[in-house]
């Protein structure tokens, strides 16, 4: 696929914001604490001026209404700058799990705010350290109109900041999506700091008010679907700027009296890396534009694109950390920090492994 | 109804009232391709009359010219009438060297005069051609090559040899590059030329392959004669339309497989092959993962092959692209004819037997092996990637 205009422009417009406002540096400062806030308050507060909260949300929520392809554009920037925002939970699967599942009412009460920046949503899914989405043990029980939910969770991004949680839960034997508000007194939340400075949290609910999304029956399907269409993205563009970096020091770097680019053993492993970014960056942009134009085997392009993206992401930061050399090993040198992203955006709701099963699955074999 | 529609709709009803029921079928084997050319016998006789009828319309050569014997179709007109042929899965009703090569390089680099001469003649079936690059020393060097052409009066006498030329014993005519200056730098003395292979002095030997197929021959020539005015484009000018037809070459490798697995679901074949556990998944778990990983690739290259198409249809050039897609698209195809070994147990093993109609599940899977070798070797590819794309230092 080509971008239109509009994605075009968005690509344009996300590229140079998170130039001008992301970097490593923010990403160090986290790290150490000295930010005070465990995410890039700064860049996400220019994203919500720009609108990039509200890119899934309908206009007459205050939203741009756009599709993945466009979200998946910032996406891609997140991953090449390695920026810590709650993008994902909040303006892709937040926005598209009340979109979805949510009644009008709902609409109303959540996705206003999630444009404007006012909300921070975290999905609360997985029960192991595995993803496996269909292995539910939280419930709910009716409660006059509204319903309590007990159980717990875990690998929760954005957790920790979250003001919404949207958990699956069983109701009456089948899962079903609920959300329940961050500050109820039976939540509780315990943050976890991932290995690449991700907030994350485990989260128990203790009979907490809860309300039911119930719109749409399989709205989770299509939640986790845009989940990693999203993290598809995230690995093409931390693959890039991994495999950019490595380039330039290909040709800078110098042994034996030559540059260390000029050497066919890592020349031809540098184009072969080339090759599998091309691919799975083209596989990602036609998934994502499957899911926006809902064509039938959508959810398969999406599984495909996450499993590739996942094992191209995680070859780009091995080699740029091998033909980084000893420098790759150093903390001071920025390779490292690729590698634990990619590490985190493969595993998360889904690895390769996962997705391959599950693509076979959906082929009939 | 927009034109392309109705366009598509005319193609649809002409396809579905001319293609014989037999020519919807996969090729049972190579043996059921049409080459054309002056000795061709079909073998059946809807072979014959599709041939005819795509003939009578231009459309074997669907985007060429009409006053050139094409169907005259624009780049959509020609996607549409791709997306038809695919929808009731019609063969090719002829095709060869000339279309793939020979015709595109005409197109852009022949003389009026060559273009309505060969041309007609590809389209019609009537000439099949063959390639004459490499030589026994110059392979994956290939600008290395020696076969010589001096100029006596009107004619060339061409003196040498070439190797792994597809089908030169049952090829009419041959488009060859040739040295025409020795003193150059080695790219800049050779030039492409047309010769007819019943010429005085060339003659052809099959190369038997560890397939046990010989769908290559070495090619000699002794004083070979060639009219001057069989040169194509200027003298000492052939690198650029050798470069130029390499890369085309290298885009005919699309999303789908050559041989045996054209059009063949290869989980299908593992599935009645080896069997499903009681779940319906195929009863062998490593070879259930490798297949779909398989798959997932060949998807995600097929997504690159078509945003490379469409990106050149907007004007952008393939440029070194097409090296990308050579290398990827033919390591995945071993791949794809590893795994297919793999799915087929016992019957992989049968070199002579009627139920493998003699072996070819052996056979197109050693056949595949050549596809990283032919038309530039994957470590080429690697290397042209390296320096044209990204650019790395020079040794």
């Amino acid at each position: 696929m080509i971008l239109n205009e509009e994605q075009q422009m968005l690509a344009d417009l996300s590229e140079r914001l998170f130039a001008d406002k992301a970097s490593v540096d923010t990403l160090r400062a986290i790290r150490g604490g000295s930010l005070g806030a465990d995410y890039d308050t700064d860049l996400w507060q220019a994203m919500v001026e720009s609108g990039l909260t509200g890119i899934l949300v309908p206009e007459a929520h205050g939203g741009m209404d756009f599709g993945l392809v466009s979200a998946g554009l910032v996406a891609r920037e997140t991953g090449r700058r390695l920026a810590l925002t709650p993008f994902l939970s909040t303006a892709v699967l937040g926005a598209i799990a009340i979109g979805r599942a949510g009644n009008a009412e709902q609409h109303k009460q959540w996705l206003g705010p999630i444009a404007e920046g006012a909300l921070i949503v975290a999905l609360a899914v997985d029960e192991s350290g595995k993803h496996r989405p269909e292995r539910v043990a939280a419930g709910a029980t009716a409660e006059g109109d509204a319903f309590v939910l007990g159980g717990e969770k875990t690998l929760v991004v954005d957790g920790p900041n979250a003001d919404l949680f949207v958990v699956s839960a069983l109701h009456d034997g089948k899962p079903a999506l609920f959300a329940v508000d961050a500050a109820d007194a039976g939540v509780t939340v315990e943050a976890v700091t991932s290995v690449d400075t991700r907030s994350m949290a485990n989260v128990r609910f203790d009979n907490a008010s809860a309300q039911r999304l119930d719109a749409e029956d399989d709205a989770l399907d299509d939640v986790l679907n845009a989940g990693r269409a999203m993290l598809a993205m995230e690995l093409v563009g931390l693959s890039r700027a991994v495999f950019e970096r490595t380039l330039a020091y290909l040709s800078e770097r110098k042994q034996f009296g030559m540059r260390i680019g000029a050497f066919q053993a890592l020349q031809h492993r540098a184009a072969h890396l080339s090759v599998e970014i091309e691919i799975s960056e083209a596989m990602a942009f036609q998934a994502l534009a499957a899911f926006d134009a809902g064509v039938a085997d959508a959810s398969q392009q999406i599984l495909a694109a996450k499993a590739r993206a996942a094992d191209t992401a995680r070859l780009a930061a091995a080699e740029g950390v091998q033909m980084h050399g000893g420098m790759g090993m150093t903390d001071e040198f920025d390779i490292g920090f690729f590698m634990k992203r990619a590490r985190v955006a493969s595993e998360l709701l889904g690895d390769a492994n996962f997705c391959a099963e599950r693509f076979a699955r959906a082929r009939g074999y | 109804m927009s034109d392309l529609e109705e366009f598509r709709a005319e193609v649809r009803a002409w396809l579905e009232d001319n293609c014989p029921e037999e020519m919807r079928q996969p090729l049972a084997s190579d043996a059921e391709h049409v080459w054309g050319g002056r000795r061709w016998q079909f073998s059946s006789e809807a072979q014959r009359v599709w041939f005819e009828r795509m003939v009578a319309k231009g459309w074997t050569a669907p985007a060429w010219p009409v006053e050139y014997g094409g169907g005259g179709m624009s780049a959509d007109e020609h996607d549409v009438f791709k997306a038809e042929m695919k929808r009731i899965n019609a063969r090719s009703p002829v095709s060869n060297f000339g279309f793939w090569m020979l015709g595109p390089a005409l197109l852009k680099f022949g003389s009026e005069e060559q273009k309505r001469k060969h041309l007609p003649e590809i389209a019609r079936g009537e000439i099949r051609w063959c390639q004459g690059y490499s030589e026994p020393n110059a392979g994956s060097d290939l600008a290395s090559l020696k076969t010589s052409a001096e100029i006596d009066g009107d004619h060339f006498v061409v003196n040498g040899r070439k190797i792994w030329t597809s089908y030169a014993d049952r090829a009419d005519k041959m488009f060859c590059l040739v040295r025409t200056d020795p003193d150059a730098k080695k790219q800049a003395g050779i030039s492409f030329i047309l010769l007819d292979m019943d010429t005085p002095g060339v003659s052809t030997r099959p190369i038997q392959l560890i397939s046990g197929e010989s769908p290559f021959c070495e090619t000699f020539f002794d004083d070979v004669r060639v009219p001057r005015a069989n040169l194509v484009g200027e003298m000492n000018q052939g690198w650029t339309i050798a470069k130029y037809l390499l890369t085309h070459e290298r885009d005919n490798i699309g999303g789908e497989p050559p041989g045996l697995l054209k059009g063949r679901d290869l989980a299908q074949m593992a599935l009645q092959a080896v069997g499903a556990d009681d779940q319906g998944r195929l009863d062998d778990p490593m070879l259930r993962s490798d297949i779909a990983r398989l798959e997932i690739d060949a998807m995600a290259f097929r997504a690159l092959v078509e945003q490379t198409r469409a990106k050149a249809e907007a004007g952008e050039g393939m440029g070194a692209r097409s090296a990308m897609l050579k290398y990827y698209g033919t390591e995945l195809n071993k791949r794809r004819y590893n795994l297919m070994m793999d799915a087929m147990g016992g019957l992989g093993l049968e070199w002579e037997s009627e139920q493998t109609g003699g072996g070819r599940y052996a056979r197109e899977w050693l056949r595949s092996k050549g596809n990283s070798i032919e038309g530039g070797t994957s470590e080429i590819m690697l290397g042209i990637i390296s320096s044209a794309v990204l650019e790395l230092p020079k040794g």
